[in-house]
Order: C-alpha cells, then sequence, then structure tokens
C-alpha cells in the first residue's frame, strides 16, 4: 500500500488540461490538410493520391469543381505530397467536429484550361444542404446534460483504432472524468452514444437495437472517418458506410483515428460547451466565417 | 532444392506437379489434386511442421480453377512451403483438414463462405464468415462486384449449441459489450458460476477488406492494410509492404530497414503496457492501470514525434517509408525510451508487490501446452504456453536478421504468465530499439518508385506486437492487386480462449479475454 502511495505522490497530477490549455502536439503531428483554393492549380494528382476519396475531381464544360471532404479524410498527408505547387499543406489542426455534415465538406469551381490544369477560382463553398441530421441537439439535451454526460460506446465495425483513442480519455492524461463524463455499460444508462464505424452489415440490427435501447433524450457521435463516411473501406458489400446510414447523427469527429483531445473536442460541442471550429465557407475570402454558436447560446 | 522436396516428390509421386521458388524463403509445391491429407500429415508428422493458414484464390478467368493455397511453416528452416492445390471450377470442392487440425477450422469455413468451396468432411461445415441470414453469395469470387447491394439484413439466425441439466443455463454476451473493445459474441453454457463451455461467435466486423485489395490501386491499398486492425497499423502496413516489395522485387533501403524494426517495436511497446495495465485493472488493481495508460501515452507521443501519428499511420510505404528523421527525433527515442523504461519497472515492482494481483492471475485461464500446439496458437499467448515461435527470429526480416534478442517462453499458460511474457518482451524491445538506433545507417529511407509487374505471387511475416501477421499477394494490371490474403493472429487464437475459460468463474472472464486481446477486426476484416 505504502509503496503505491509513494509512487502516486512522486509522479503528482498527469492531467493535460484540454481545452483550457493547447495540448502538447509534436512539431511533427499531421491535422488536417488546409487547401489555399485560389493558388491550387491542379488538384488531380492530390485526388489519384487520395487513399480515401476525401479529394474527388469533375470535370464538365470547361470547368471543374473540386471536393474536399473532411468526413473522409484520413490526414496521411499524400495530398500536400502530390501536389507541387505548394497549395495543399498539412495543418495540426484537429479540432474538427462539426454538427453538420455538410461543414465538412468544401467546393471549389474552377475554369479549366485546355491542357488539363485550371486556374480562376470561380468561387469556393460548403458543401450543399443536406438533411439537417446536425440540428437535433435541442435545448432539452443541453438543459438536461449540460453538466454530466454517459456515455456508451458502439464499434460498428471499426478497425479498432477508434477504440484505442477512446479507451485513452479515460486514463488519467486525458481524464474524461473530470467533465463527469463517464463511460458506462449499457445503452439504457446512456445519453450518448459514441459510435465508430464504417457500420457493417453484420452491426446494421445491433446498432439500431442499441439506439432504440438508449432513453431520450440521446445524442449519437460518429466518430473516425469511417464512422463519418466508411473511410477508406466506403460503403461496399459488407459495409454500409457512415453511422449517419443507419442512425441520426448529431456531431461528427473527423481523424483516423482521432486524437483524444479531438474527440474531447466533439463530445464537448454536442454538449455546447465548446465551440464548432470548422465554419462553413471559411475558405471564402470575401465572406466573413460563420459565427460558431456560442456555449449555451440557445438556452 | 532441400531434400525436403527431393523426399516429397519420392513419396507422392503421383500428386507432386512441379515445385516452383518464388523467393529464397518461400517455395511453392503445385499439386494435381485437390487433397493435401497425405502430404499434410506428412509434413505435420514427420517435419514437425505448423500449418499456418489456409487460403483460396479464384482463377477461374485466367486458368479456368480455383486454388486453395496451405502454408507450412517447419522448425530448422527459414523456407516457407505453399502447398497450392487446384479445385476445378465445375466440381468445387476439397477435403477438409479440420477434424484433424481444429486450427483450420474457421479458415476452411472462411473459403466455403467467400469462394463457395465445400470443405468436404468439416465437422462444423456452418457458415462463419457470412453470417446465416446472408443470401447465397461468395464475395471473394471475381464475377461478384466489390459493391452489389444486397436485401437488407434482418437478424440473426445463428443456433448455439444447447447446454441442458439442473441449473445449467446460458449467458449471452454481446455484439456489443460492456467495455469499450469490439464486437463479438460470447455464448456461455455455465453450471452455477464455473463456466461448461464457450461459443464464439465473430464476423460481426467483416467489412469486405480482402475483396476491397483487389479494387484500389497498391499505393491506395497501403492504407487499407493500416486499417486491419488498428492496433497493429504499422506491423499489418509492414506486412503488406513486405509482400508487395517481394513480389516486385523492390530492394528497400537499410535505413528504412532500421526505422522499420523500430517503429514495429514501438508498436509492441505501447499495446504490451496497455495490456498489463488492462490486465491489472480487469482483477480491481487500477492505479497500475493509471501507471500503464500513463506510460502508453510516452509512447504514442514518441509515435507522433516519430510519424506525425500517435498510432504509427501514415509511414510505412512501398520501398521504405514516408519520411525520414532528423537527428533531434533520433535522440528523442534514447530519452523517451529512457523514461518509460524507469516508469516499466516502477509499474511490474508495484504489480508483483501486489499478492492480490497475483492471486487473481495466478492458474487462471490456464492454456496447457499439449492444447496449445495442438490448436496452433501462436505469439504471445503461444509463448505463454510453451509454444516457441517468434517470426523476427525464425523467418528473420527487415534489419532483425542482425539483431538477436531472447524470445520468452513459459510452460504455465496462465493469465499470470501471459503478462510475464509481454513485460519481459517490453524489455527485450527497448533494448532492440536502442541497438536499431546505434546502429541507424545513413542514406536513402525508400527506394524511388517503380511500376509493379502483373503476376508475381510472394507472402511476407511479420511478428506483430499479438503475433504472426501473414501476407500473402498476387499483383494484378495497372498497379493493383489480384488476391492479398490477410492473416491476423487473432485467427489462429480465438480457440484458445473457449479453450482457457472451461471451468473458470465466469467473473474471470473479462481478465482472461484481456489476457489474450485479440483483434476482431483482425479477424473478420
Amino acid at each position: 500500500m505504502f509503496n503505491i502511495l509513494q509512487k502516486s505522490f512522486r509522479v503528482g497530477p498527469a492531467t493535460a488540461d484540454y481545452p483550457r490549455l493547447a495540448p502538447r502536439l509534436a512539431e511533427q503531428f499531421r491535422g488536417c490538410p488546409e487547401f489555399d483554393f485560389a493558388a491550387w492549380s491542379d488538384a488531380r494528382p492530390a485526388a489519384e493520391a487520395c487513399p480515401t476519396g476525401a479529394i474527388a475531381v469533375r470535370d464538365s464544360d470547361g470547368s471543374r469543381q473540386v471536393t474536399v471532404d473532411y468526413g473522409r479524410c484520413i490526414f496521411c498527408g499524400e495530398c500536400e505530397q502530390a501536389s507541387s505547387d505548394g497549395a495543399v499543406k498539412m495543418s495540426r489542426q484537429f479540432e474538427l467536429a462539426v454538427t453538420a455534415r455538410r461543414d465538412l465538406v468544401l467546393i471549389a469551381e474552377y475554369a479549366l484550361h485546355s491542357d488539363g490544369t485550371h486556374a480562376e477560382l470561380k468561387s469556393a463553398t460548403s458543401g450543399p444542404a443536406a438533411e439537417e441530421l446536425g440540428k437535433r441537439i435541442s435545448m432539452a439535451i443541453e438543459d438536461l446534460l449540460g453538466r454530466s454526460l454517459s456515455i456508451r460506446q458502439v464499434d460498428a465495425g471499426s478497425c479498432n483504432g477508434c477504440e484505442q483513442e477512446i479507451v485513452a480519455l479515460n486514463n488519467p492524461v486525458h481524464d474524461i472524468e473530470r467533465f463527469g463524463i463517464h463511460f458506462v455499460a449499457s445503452p439504457r444508462h446512456a445519453d450518448m452514444l459514441l459510435v465508430t464505424g464504417p457500420v457493417t452489415r453484420n452491426m446494421e440490427l445491433a446498432l439500431r437495437k442499441t439506439w432504440a435501447a438508449t432513453p431520450e433524450p440521446k445524442i449519437v457521435a460518429a466518430v473516425g472517418a469511417c464512422g463519418i463516411s466508411g473511410g477508406i473501406f466506403g460503403a461496399n458489400y459488407a459495409s454500409l458506410g457512415g453511422v449517419d446510414a443507419v442512425i441520426p447523427v448529431d456531431v461528427y469527429i473527423p481523424g483516423c483515428p482521432p486524437r483524444p483531445e479531438a474527440l474531447l473536442h466533439g463530445i464537448l460541442l454536442a454538449l455546447g460547451q465548446v465551440r464548432q471550429r470548422v465554419a462553413r465557407a471559411r475558405l471564402l475570402a470575401d465572406e466573413p466565417p460563420a459565427q460558431p454558436k456560442p456555449a449555451g447560446a440557445n438556452t | 532444392m532441400t531434400p525436403l522436396f527431393e523426399e516429397l516428390r519420392e513419396r507422392f509421386p503421383g500428386q507432386i506437379g512441379s515445385v516452383k521458388e518464388l523467393a529464397p524463403d518461400q517455395v511453392t509445391v503445385l499439386l494435381n489434386e485437390p487433397d493435401v491429407t497425405g502430404i499434410a500429415r506428412h509434413l505435420l508428422g514427420e517435419y514437425q511442421a505448423r500449418l499456418v493458414t489456409v487460403f483460396a484464390e479464384d482463377r477461374v478467368n485466367a486458368e479456368g480453377l480455383f486454388y486453395n493455397h496451405y502454408l507450412f511453416d517447419h522448425p530448422g528452416d527459414t523456407a516457407w512451403v505453399i502447398l497450392k492445390a487446384p479445385v476445378p471450377a465445375d466440381h468445387p470442392s476439397f477435403p477438409s483438414l479440420a477434424a484433424e487440425l481444429p486450427s483450420v477450422n474457421w479458415q476452411e469455413r472462411e473459403i466455403q463462405d467467400w469462394f463457395g468451396l465445400e470443405a468436404a468432411g468439416h465437422p462444423n461445415p456452418r457458415r462463419v464468415a457470412l453470417h446465416d441470414n446472408w443470401p447465397d453469395v461468395h464475395p471473394l469470387r471475381k464475377d461478384f462486384p466489390l459493391n452489389t447491394v444486397l436485401p437488407p439484413f434482418e437478424g440473426e439466425r445463428h443456433v448455439y449449441r444447447p447446454a441442458h441439466g439442473e441449473g445449467v443455463f446460458h449467458i449471452p454476451v454481446g455484439p456489443v459489450h460492456a467495455g469499450i473493445i469490439e464486437p463479438g459474441h460470447f455464448n456461455f453454457a455455465v453450471a452455477g458460476e464455473p463456466i461448461l463451455y464457450l461459443q464464439l461467435r465473430m464476423f460481426y466486423t467483416h467489412k469486405g477488406t480482402e475483396k476491397l485489395f483487389e479494387n484500389i490501386p497498391i499505393h491506395r491499398a497501403v492504407f487499407l492494410a493500416e486499417s486491419i486492425s488498428g492496433d497493429s497499423a504499422f506491423s499489418h502496413g509492414t506486412a503488406f509492404c513486405e509482400a508487395v516489395e517481394r513480389a516486385a522485387g523492390i530492394e528497400i533501403p537499410a535505413r528504412a530497414q532500421w526505422m522499420r524494426v523500430i517503429l514495429l517495436e514501438l508498436e509492441r511497446i505501447a499495446n504490451h503496457i496497455a495490456d498489463v495495465g488492462a490486465i491489472a485493472n480487469d482483477v480491481g488493481f487500477v492505479i497500475a492501470n493509471a501507471h500503464a495508460g500513463r506510460m502508453r501515452e510516452m509512447v504514442l507521443g514518441l509515435n507522433e514525434m516519430l510519424t506525425g501519428s500517435r498510432v504509427l499511420r501514415g509511414m510505412v510505404a512501398i520501398g521504405g517509408v514516408r519520411r525520414d528523421w532528423q537527428q533531434a527525433q533520433v535522440g528523442a527515442i534514447e530519452s523517451i525510451l529512457a523514461a518509460v523504461e524507469r516508469e516499466f519497472s516502477d509499474l511490474v515492482l508495484l504489480l508483483q508487490a501486489s499478492h492480490s494481483t497475483r492471486h487473481r492471475l495466478e492458474r487462471t485461464g490456464i492454456l496447457r501446452p499439449e492444447k496449445a500446439s495442438k490448436l496452433g496458437i501462436v505469439g504471445v499467448a503461444g509463448r505463454a504456453s510453451g509454444v516457441n515461435l517468434d517470426i523476427r527470429r525464425d523467418h528473420p526480416y527487415e534489419a532483425y536478421r542482425h539483431l538477436s534478442f531472447n524470445v520468452p517462453v513459459y510452460q504455465e499458460g496462465d493469465v499470470r504468465h501471459r503478462m510475464k511474457v509481454r513485460i519481459d518482451e517490453v524489455g527485450e524491445s527497448i533494448q532492440i530499439i536502442r541497438t536499431a538506433v546505434s546502429r541507424l545507417p545513413e542514406g536513402p529511407h525508400r527506394a524511388p518508385a517503380q511500376p509493379i509487374p502483373p503476376d508475381r505471387c510472394a507472402l511476407s511475416a511479420v511478428e506483430g506486437w499479438r503475433g504472426e501477421i501473414v501476407h500473402w499477394v498476387r499483383t494484378g494490371e495497372g498497379n493493383c492487386l489480384e488476391r492479398c490474403k490477410v492473416k491476423d493472429p487473432s485467427i489462429n487464437n480465438w480457440p484458445a480462449i473457449v479453450e482457457a475459460v472451461e471451468g473458470n468463474i465466469v467473473a474471470d472472464f473479462p481478465v482472461i479475454n484481456k489476457s489474450f486481446n485479440l483483434s476482431y477486426s483482425g479477424t473478420d476484416r
């Protein structure tokens, strides 16, 4: 007993004070890629290199549409390597959670040159208005759950990469319990389902049943590129793709896997305790970025 | 040609077609018929060989038939032996080995489900990889498109073996579990507290990985390999790249070989530390787990410094590694490793001083050595039960051929010794990394990209932290693959859990399961 206490005293507090303080990131850490759409002369090499189809190029009648989907991105850095013009740079940004799927999608329209490159950015916007799944977080949830949260984690088919980082939320460094948030053993005790994907055909029913067993009001967070979009697996004979193909999702947490701070950011975003960092159309220079919702704004 | 093949040719003259050396350490023996029973028995008996894996390949379009590949490993020889047995397309059936070799039980049924080749005489020929409600499809056949849309899932109809008797009942658990773990179904038959037997149902996370490998270019497939089992991202990524490199004859630079060794060992250290903590946690020693979690963060921080990713993703590449290291990064390895080593030895002291922990772990979940070798158990679980296998030593790859290290092997086979193997291996891995850092040569970190020639086959094996990972590829046209077989150690080791829990109380199941810590995703793919 004495040796246990002695060790704990020697170690002292281990917890990092995120989100009050920025996490200590290695200089080499790769967050999401950032795109200088105006300077990007050719998106094709990046699209070709991208392992998950997060960057897609579509040409029609002398114009080119380039779509960037952070919901598919695995932060591998291949697009930066492939783009010789320096328009794609890996950033250290990881706080990418959003409440609407479309906020993760950026679209740029270009005029097409005859040699296949493009220039002259015509417009850059966020994705088309999809269903407003992200708006389910109601006043009631914030009122009820603002101070504590019980999470049931559901692996709906993941590679277990996300599970590793979710487990790390419970270690003394990330210590999610300091927010009054804890993981529970049953969906019947849960306020939030933290779901990783892709949702496999063999897990679809179990996911539906788990969702049905969770009492209202409930929040669903889709974790990781696979949970958001199916990631590198996409949809195939055995995979249905992202979590929102099966149950409604309130918050999307990109990453492969999202680091523990990114998961925390997403969970706290669902609770309205932090701001969404990814704002719609933030890449349009002449338009101010959308104002993220301050904590508790609609209460 | 080694005497083994001369002898096989003499003993089975009608059966052996040709012998082809893929590489100095991999020999394929082409047979004339689907039946490998005789030769397999001979290899297992005479040569103490071990059947590592069996997998099928659809060559109907190219050659008008299917092949089954039986991969054998035999002691005292670094060469792998692959028996390649043709299975005719018009009579898709092959004699099952599962009755004699329980280790291929699931793998033969996988072939039935995915390729529609019947494992004739299989003692339990029911579906395994596609659940009971799946329509009659064989997704790994070439005429089945990856994106086929199947009718909606309507629930599981699997029938478990019933248990009868006074006070005997079933406890169904999963697929959604109480902890933060992957999905699978455990069906316990219990008489009071003790477990009579355990039935497993896996493949809940089957996501078409092997099919997907055939549908994306190789440079993207490297990232898919990292997602076979996320906790072994670097090991699976390396196994995949090595298989392709061998198929294409790509020599990887010496610096990259040593860098891969360092990263493979870091993956081992991070996972072993987490497991040691988790095992302690499952018997109530929570503070030990807290220290382990803290230490794991130290290792993950180092991973991030070395690769940009806490879990070593996006680093391994065909021909080497994607990013080189500066001197400061190499320096960080030594300093952080020294701190981890100090902390870990403190943790081990805490564990050793805790008599209640020892009491709970000792003689819990015993897997006897004779059972372990019969079931073909590999990796940590095997070494705790007398199975003296380690790919790094037995089939050295990368720079392991220049390294010497101890392989801890125990005979006890209980939870405590599965933990002990991990503790010993953390120490060995730290020494391996130190040696690797001291010998890390200068030079390029990646061979120049080159096109991958079609129709080449190669095998690679990597000792992941959990055990033996095997990838086998056949390259195709246009920098794609015709086939990629993935064998995670988990698929070998699930039967060990069934064996180890028998007679234990239900309350000890979590810690027994944790002491194996198998990958569901690696199993299900």
